[in-house]
């Protein structure tokens, strides 16, 4: 078991609703995987560095998980697959990563600023 | 200046600021994970085109600066930072 950490954007010409099934999907396909999911995050809609795709902007999402290789490879082959996804990575978290990323949950919820959190 | 001016005479203005000492702010602030999800963190080490700056500058330990070029380009293929840009900061 490795943690990963994944962020993708989805295309902005959906609407909310679409955007929220959209991920949706995805949080789902891990679910079913019997996958723990330690961290959700929704950034909402940005502004892109640089166009992709002819977009300027995106939503942002980014999922934390607990699973193994070879579940991580079938969630980005269903990244893909997806035309709404116009973009994402995933990352292996190293040791020091969970550790950072430990202490930046407990200050995101010890301080709720501004974050638009649905739960 | 109560001093009488001295007589010699330099072409080029003799350095007069001590040379202050380059250290690597990870190691000083003890950080051991450069998060690719912050850009504006990462822009210290970018210069105004948007490349990443050469260590001899930024002072930063080997160690780290490979995990900023790493970081950078993480943060580069998820649209956070430009690939190629003129007047970034």
């Amino acid at each position: 078991m490795n943690q990963y950490e994944t962020v993708f954007i989805v295309t902005p010409v959906l609407s909310d609703d679409q955007m929220k099934e959209a991920v949706k999907k995805f949080s789902g396909f891990l679910a079913e995987n019997g996958v723990e999911i330690v961290h959700e995050d929704n950034w909402g809609l940005r502004k892109l560095a640089y166009p992709i795709q002819k977009k300027s902007t995106g939503f942002y999402h980014l999922i934390e998980f607990k699973a193994s290789g070879e579940l991580a490879n079938r969630l980005e082959v269903e990244f893909r697959r997806d035309e709404r996804i116009i973009r994402y990575l995933t990352v292996k978290l190293d040791k020091f990563a969970v550790e950072y990323n430990v202490k930046r949950h407990k200050q995101a919820s010890n301080e709720p600023v501004k974050e638009t959190k649905e739960e | 200046m109560s001093q009488p001016q001295s007589e010699i005479r330099y072409l080029t203005p003799p350095t007069v600021d001590v040379k202050r000492k380059k250290y690597c702010r990870f190691k000083r602030a003890n950080i051991r994970y450069i998060d690719y999800k912050d850009p504006n963190f990462l822009k210290k080490f970018l210069n105004e085109q948007g490349k990443i700056l050469p260590r001899r500058i930024t002072g930063t330990s080997l160690k780290f600066q490979r995990k900023i070029a790493q970081a950078v380009k993480r943060a580069r293929h998820l649209a956070l930072l430009p690939y190629v840009t003129d007047m970034l900061k």
